[in-house]
């Protein structure tokens, strides 16, 4: 059995990694270190529930998912900034014709899997991430990576799944022309 | 039946990543593809954005 100060050490050796995956889906600086926070004191008092488990970074991590839901919650009821609600409304008018065809065809992705073997594929990932409008990039992370329903997003955000869907193609069309223009063009 | 343009087509593919797509869906899409290089594309390059953002954050 570990004495209760090094648990706690690791705990905080954590919190770097802990806050930039906070940020990145709610793109806050202070309800990140909220639910760092509250994660950090959960993981505390939990420390028995996590005994012989293999790796505490997952461990926390899956704690921290739960604060981050529970936070999107609180910010989902605080009204939206209008300037947000605009740019998140920019069409993609410069990519397709006024026809609807391509501008410029999407080029092929050498070696996707190959990126995915690279932490710095990653970080060009998250780069991309940081460039959406925040509201654009929590639904995204909520759809993506948390794997959330769009469904529970709609009711969790309050909004249309059509408005849902709308987010989501906009984030996936914008992360895919930036990572083709500042990973695979490379 | 009605032919998507590749702006419809994208938007799509996306929906069809959130929610099951109606049959006639499917096939306008099927068929947009066969003569489409670009959505093709496209459709691989969001399954892949997928994947990749399960796997973050960068472990570094």
């Amino acid at each position: 059995m570990r004495a209760p100060d090094d648990f706690r050490a690791q705990l905080e050796a954590l919190r770097p990694y802990l806050l930039r995956y906070a940020n990145l889906q709610l793109r806050d600086a202070a309800s990140a270190e909220d639910a760092v926070q509250e994660a950090l004191l959960a993981a505390l008092a939990g420390q028995a529930s996590f005994a012989g488990r293999a790796n505490l970074r997952t461990w926390l991590t899956g704690i921290l998912k739960h604060k981050i839901v529970d936070a999107i919650r609180r910010q989902a009821r605080e009204p939206v900034v209008s300037a947000e609600a605009d740019e998140e409304l920019a069409d993609f008018d410069d990519l397709f014709t006024e026809r609807g065809h391509w501008n410029e065809r999407p080029a092929a992705w050498g070696d996707p899997d190959g990126a995915l073997e690279q932490a710095q594929f990653f970080r060009a990932l998250e780069t991309c991430l940081e460039r959406l409008p925040s509201r654009t990039a929590r639904v995204f992370m909520l759809r993506e990576h948390l794997g959330l329903e769009t469904g529970e997003i709609c009711k969790e955000l309050d909004i249309t799944p059509t408005h849902c869907w709308v987010l989501l193609y906009r984030a996936r069309m914008t992360l895919r022309e930036c990572l083709q223009q500042t990973w695979f063009a490379k | 039946m009605k032919l998507l343009s590749c702006r419809e087509t994208t938007r799509l593919v996306s929906q069809g990543l959130d929610r099951e797509l109606a049959f006639g869906e499917r096939v306008a899409l099927r068929v947009h593809f066969a003569i489409c290089l670009g959505c093709r594309r496209a459709a691989r390059q969001m399954k892949f954005l997928r994947r990749a953002v399960r796997e973050l954050p960068a472990r570094t």
